[in-house]
């Protein structure tokens, strides 16, 4: 395996490009997250924010730089897939909640069919999940009976159920309705207090000030300014930072 | 005799046209039964062996081999718009011929390994699992690629996501048009009397070929019979739905 | 059976969930050019290997009948086969399709009528007619219709074919009943609701507002059946009509029945109705497309 330290970034982002045919959504992209911290990424749509964290997961591939997390390289035909999976959790902007199974059984599929791991130990490990982002009591009921901001509480205990040591969040509160997600974004934010590395891509300014140690804009394929909440969202210097942030505020 | 024997004798008397043999004839009876036994054999091995057809099909139209694609492709598209009765002829008459022959149980004749209802399973079989191969590619591609996307991401290989994702939900989508398929399958089977196969409709021929008389009768419980297996089937296919649908979803 | 709808299939979903995408059986299963790409596709290693297998097959064979004498044979039959067989088959399908579409049109409206005894006799006669097998109601009309009619004093006779075109023309009308029946509920009830309002009486808002709207609809699966019907005709030479298998088995038999003869005689029939079939199921699906964005 890799020398690596907590000391070291536990995700390394080097001069990513990424393109898909002939458009090239991710221009020489470079970023270090240290553990426990929680990152926020704003911009444009389009600006290639969603690619970006896709690519951490391998679920993008990519066409020049690297990314490492925990030191082990992502963009690397031997990789194990499944070892980069243990250690990074993601949730979607569609929750993308398996609609057959149970709230219960949709957190507890990927630890006993992907791990091999005791059911018994795996139930009591998903109950205690489902309680902590606040759906006790349902349990048993399937996603077509929950609504959108507790289907998206299901998929972040379906991801926390493979303890990651990363949680990726992209734009999961985007499909909301405004009252869910409030609940969505506590949840985030009990996971933050708690010291989870978090990546998020997200639309909600006022949450990335809050629970943000750092802040990335994006827009078209670069990263064009970052900084902490405080100085990103009252001293921005880029006039295109100055401009989506007029818009949105 | 019983009573119930002895009204059909006279009905027989009376009524020329309606002699319903098979109900006061015990050989005639069992040639009726045989014949529904061999149809309810046939219908069930054609209807497994053309669903596994169908999943190995539509399994295989994933893979990355274009020449694989294509094959099945080709097999959907020849078995589709080509008639059964004449793809049962081919495979029996003109495969058969090519089919190696071992010596019969009375130690002397000569069999071939498969029998005409071997080929009748075979050939029907083939025919049913083209149109099940794009059943279930359809209800493959029904379910979204950002629900494989989420099992890919908590880890699962691509083997994993198909059985334990997206098979059980392609599966709920694809039993309607199964339902549809099944059933014509079994109505097909009658087609297996092209090659003298020993079922049902073989057996009513050959009843009112020996006895005129019992033509209509045996008509009638031709109907009755085939109608009643239908809808066994789709009473069956229709409660295995009621249990595969997923609470909360739609209605 | 036959009305299920899919939920998030056939009808919008109710829930938020990630949607089940539209579910089409017949899909694009009909890729323009499958038939060139397969070929495209075939590796050459096998290419060689059939030409390898090829001669030497035949070299096997020669001095006896060998498959190029049986090939040789059909040649000689083709023009017999296609113009007395196979035009037979399309003249069957064309008039079974013809009465079966007539009676199946007046049994689908049937099917809708506000008197509940006709609407439950047409519902009966289409399960009936729908769930029998083809083969079962062909032999029953042959066997238990007369083989001539006495219409006023004037004797018909009814050919075997005439019997078969009946035959086939049931189970076509009682799908065609289905597909009117579904074609008519398919359309928004607020329409019917509309035509009310508008003082439109039954029958007017059913011929005037309702049956123009859900004509299209009905094409595709009725060039469907038309296929499936075109595919059932060989059943009629279990029967004795003389068509394509019929005159196949004869030809075989004036050939001496060689089993050689199997592949290139079957196989010749397989291809002429894989050729009339296929061209008619890409037109179903190109107008199925061409509907379904216009509807």
């Amino acid at each position: 395996m890799t020398n690596w330290t907590p000391e070291q970034p536990i995700i390394s982002i080097h001069n990513v490009r990424k393109s898909f045919g002939v458009v090239e959504v991710l221009k020489g992209v470079s970023m270090d997250i240290m553990k426990g911290e929680v990152i926020c990424i704003i911009g444009p749509s389009g600006s290639g924010k969603s690619t970006l964290i896709r690519c951490i997961n391998a679920l993008n591939d990519i066409q020049g730089g690297s990314i490492t997390v925990e030191g082990q390289e992502v963009h690397d035909d031997d990789l194990d897939r499944l070892e980069l999976r243990k250690k990074v959790g993601m949730v979607f902007q569609q929750y993308n909640l398996f609609p057959h199974k149970s709230a219960l059984e949709n957190v507890m599929m990927a630890p006993i069919k992907v791990l091999n791991e005791d059911r018994a130990e795996v139930e009591t490990r998903a109950r205690a999940l489902l309680k902590k982002v606040r759906l006790e009591g349902k349990e048993d009921n399937y996603p077509g009976e929950l609504s959108g901001g507790q289907q998206q509480r299901v998929a972040i205990a379906r991801s926390l159920a493979m303890r990651p040591d990363v949680m990726l969040f992209d734009e999961v509160t985007a499909a909301l309705d405004p009252e869910t997600v409030k609940e969505v974004l506590v949840t985030i934010k009990d996971l933050a207090a708690e010291g989870m590395t978090c990546i998020l891509v997200t639309h909600e300014m006022g949450f990335a000030r809050e629970v943000a140690d750092h802040i990335y804009f994006t827009d078209k394929g670069v990263i064009v300014e970052h900084g902490s909440p405080s100085e990103f969202f009252d001293h921005a210097s880029d006039p295109r930072t100055q401009e989506f942030l007029s818009q949105i505020l | 005799m019983t009573g119930f024997e002895a009204f059909f004798l006279q009905l027989a008397e009376d009524f020329p046209r309606w002699n319903f043999i098979w109900l006061y004839d015990e050989k005639q009876a069992g040639r009726v039964l045989s014949g529904l036994w061999m149809t309810i054999k046939l219908s069930l091995a054609c209807v497994i062996l053309s669903l596994i057809i169908g999943i190995i099909g539509s399994w295989l139209q994933g893979a990355r081999n274009r020449f694989l694609r294509a094959t099945v492709q080709g097999y959907i598209q020849f078995f589709r718009n080509t008639p059964p009765l004449v793809q049962l002829l081919f495979f029996y008459f003109a495969l058969g011929q090519f089919t190696p022959v071992v010596t019969g149980p009375d130690g002397w004749t000569e069999v071939p390994i498969i029998s005409n209802a071997g080929w009748a399973i075979i050939s029907l079989s083939f025919f049913a699992g083209a149109f099940n191969v794009e059943i279930f590619r359809a209800g493959i591609e029904a379910v979204p690629h950002s629900t494989r996307e989420a099992a890919e991401a908590l880890g699962m290989s691509r083997t994993q996501t198909y059985t334990n994702v997206v098979f059980p939900l392609a599966l709920r989508v694809s039993i309607p048009a199964l339902n549809n398929n099944l059933v014509n399958l079994v109505k097909t089977t009658t087609q297996a009397f092209a090659i003298a196969v020993p079922e049902l409709l073989y057996e009513s021929v050959s009843i009112w070929n020996d006895f005129p008389s019992a033509q209509n009768p045996t008509m009638l419980l031709l109907f009755v019979v085939y109608i009643a297996l239908v809808g066994v089937l789709v009473f069956g296919m229709n409660s295995w739905e009621r249990n595969m649908r997923i609470p909360g979803y739609g209605q | 059976m036959g009305s299920n709808s899919i939920p998030g299939v056939s009808s919008a979903p109710r829930s938020d969930l990630a949607v089940l995408k539209p579910f089409t059986p017949a899909g694009h299963a009909y890729d323009e050019m499958f038939l060139l790409r397969w070929l495209a596709s075939v590796p050459p290693q096998v290419i060689v290997l059939l030409l390898l297998i090829w001669p030497a097959a035949a070299f096997a064979q020669s001095g006896v009948y060998g498959m190029p004498d049986a090939f040789a044979a059909l040649w000689r039959w083709i023009p017999f086969l296609t113009l007395q067989g196979f035009v037979f088959n399309v003249v069957i399908s064309i008039f079974a399709m013809l009465i079966g579409t007539l009676a199946g049109a007046a049994l689908g409206l049937g099917q809708i009528s506000n008197r509940i005894w006709l609407r439950r006799l047409a519902w009966g006669i289409t399960q009936l007619f729908r769930n029998a097998p083809w083969l079962v109601i062909l032999f029953i009309v042959l066997l238990a219709f007369p083989f001539e009619i006495n219409v006023f004093g004037f004797i018909i006779p009814v050919p075997a074919w005439m019997k078969a075109v009946i035959g086939l023309s049931l189970p076509i009308m009682a799908n065609i009943s289905e597909i009117v029946r579904g074609a008519v509920m398919s359309v928004p009830s607020a329409q019917w609701e509309a035509a009310e309002s508008l003082s439109f009486s039954r029958t007017q808002t059913l011929w005037q507002i309702i049956l123009p709207q859900c004509f299209k609809r009905m094409i595709p699966p009725w060039m469907n059946w038309y296929a499936i019907l075109t595919m059932a005709t060989p059943l009629c030479s279990l029967l004795g009509v003389g068509e394509i298998i019929t005159f196949s088995r004869q030809a075989m038999e004036a050939e001496n029945n060689r089993p050689e003869l199997l592949v290139p005689f079957f196989g010749y029939a397989l291809a002429l109705f894989f050729a009339y079939c296929y061209p008619i199921a890409r037109f179903t699906i190109a107008l199925e497309k061409r509907f379904a964005v216009k509807l």
